[in-house]
């Protein structure tokens, strides 16, 4: 059992009510109680201590804080924690294995696909849930899949390389 | 940012849904995709006491066409789901056209169509489709259901006229008398952003003749703006050069755009003119071809 509220904020009052949930989280049962307005993405970080989930606007806009839930993106500061109840997810924690990088990671390596790396997170997931219903997608086809992932250091350009780069490396596997 | 705090329930069925709702009297709102409401009360613009999470309840996250031809939209489908979808492009164009433009590819796999008719903001892409194609919502209540049409539904911004206890629980555009065509178009700074203008038609045809109309903007006023009374003068024509320009001129006129940061309200109109014209001179050229 985790206690949600060490970093977040001071521990819920004498009778606020909280729920406990069970999520699958990079493949692992996570049970934990949460307020209900304790917001997703502040689980994941502060509760879970899965930093790699990043918070940037806090406004549903930037996508930084996209995470797969059961299998599809999502931004993780518009979703309440008690929602993932039962429910699977992917933070960018769950595409390396212990030995190697995922193909999604090595492209924005080989590509120089970040700068900064703020955005990467919520565009590598973005990237991976657009390649498992796509597995060749055109370069605009990526550029339209990304637009809800905002990045502001590297113009977008190498980071379309970089998914036609795991793209292509993730085809040449499966065959 | 923090909502204050609230209660949470995740019932299994409409019934319990709606009994928490009668029980809050008012106090309780449905969360569905969340794309809105979370936000909102992130920013402390709504407080609830209890949120009542529908996504649980099986069987509402449809999309479908009936054998008399209308369309029912469940108030779980994601807008996502009426993205590349190929009943749509067949049978309700001006949805298909509208799926890919409502805000961005993430918040589209999560905020549901019915949810955002509910919320009814006047920059809202669906409650203007709704009302271009002459749609209504199934509200269910402790007393059962019942029909709203879209101009009693959504009365202004931010507010449409559920009762503290209805849940709306699919949205209906009925058969169409003819063949139905149409589309949609939005101007956007870039994805995400709210829209300058934009405009939904649909049109009923019958070969080359118009036998039904229906227009509706969005962004361009305080609420959703029914522009379907502009639009008569294409009902038992041809659509030709001169109609169009008659109809987008008077569909221009029934704008309210304000000047801000995205344009003058001199330039909104003039978006909503060409839209128009677009969007009418190309469902010519296919209704030509057709015929």
């Amino acid at each position: 059992m985790t206690s949600l509220y060490d970093e977040v904020q001071a521990p819920p009052a004498e009778g606020v009510p909280t729920r406990r949930v069970t999520i699958k989280v990079n493949g692992a049962d996570r049970t934990v109680d949460v307020e209900p307005r304790l917001l997703l993405a502040h689980l994941l970080r502060q509760g879970l201590k899965l930093t790699g989930t990043h918070s940037g606007c806090d406004s549903s806009n930037c996508g930084a804080c996209v995470i797969l839930f059961d299998g599809r993106p999502i931004k993780s500061c518009t979703m309440l924690a008690v929602q993932a109840d039962g429910h699977s997810l992917e933070t960018v924690e769950g595409l390396a294995s212990a030995s190697e990088l995922h193909p999604i990671q090595e492209g924005f390596k080989e590509e120089h696909g970040l700068q900064c790396g703020f955005c990467t997170p919520g565009m590598m997931l973005a990237a991976k849930a657009l390649l498992e219903v796509n597995d060749d997608p055109t370069e605009d086809e990526i550029r339209w899949a990304l637009s809800g992932n905002l990045c502001r250091c590297t113009g977008y350009q190498n980071i379309v390389k970089s998914v036609l780069w795991a793209a292509k490396k993730m085809r040449a596997e499966a065959n | 940012m923090y909502p204050s705090r609230f209660g949470y329930e995740a019932p299994k069925t409409i019934d319990e849904a709606i009994a928490i709702l009668d029980k809050y009297a008012g106090e309780a709102k449905v969360l569905s995709g969340g794309q809105s409401l979370i936000p909102v009360i992130k920013l402390r613009f709504a407080a609830p006491e209890m949120l009542v999470d529908i996504n649980g309840i099986p069987g509402l996250d449809y999309n479908r066409v009936d054998p008399d031809g209308s369309i029912h939209i469940g108030a779980l489908c994601r807008h996502e789901d009426l993205e590349n979808n190929e009943l749509m492009e067949k049978h309700a164009p001006t949805i298909a056209a509208a799926a890919p433009l409502v805000s961005d590819p993430i918040v589209r796999t999560r905020g549901t169509f019915v949810g955002s008719v509910c919320h009814a903001d006047p920059q809202g892409d669906w409650a203007a489709t709704m009302t271009a194609m002459g749609g209504h919502i199934v509200a269910q209540g402790p007393n059962g259901t019942r029909e709203i049409a879209m101009n009693d539904f959504v009365i202004g911004p931010f507010q449409n006229t559920l009762a503290y206890n209805e849940i709306a629980i699919e949205a209906v555009i009925p058969a169409p008398k003819g063949v139905r065509v149409g589309s949609y178009l939005k101007l956007e700074r870039r994805v995400g952003d709210f829209a300058t203008a934009s405009v939904a038609v649909s049109l009923e045809m019958n070969g080359e003749t118009v036998i039904g109309a229906g227009i509706a903007l969005a962004s361009v006023g305080g609420r959703t703006i029914d522009a379907t009374a502009a639009a008569q003068s294409l009902v038992g024509n041809k659509i030709t050069p001169e109609l169009i320009a008659e109809v987008a001129a008077a569909v221009a006129a029934t704008a309210e755009p304000r000047t801000d940061h995205r344009g003058s309200s001199d330039y909104k109109r003039q978006i909503v003119k060409t839209f128009v014209t677009r969007i009418l001179t190309g469902l010519a050229t296919t209704s030509q071809k057709a015929a």
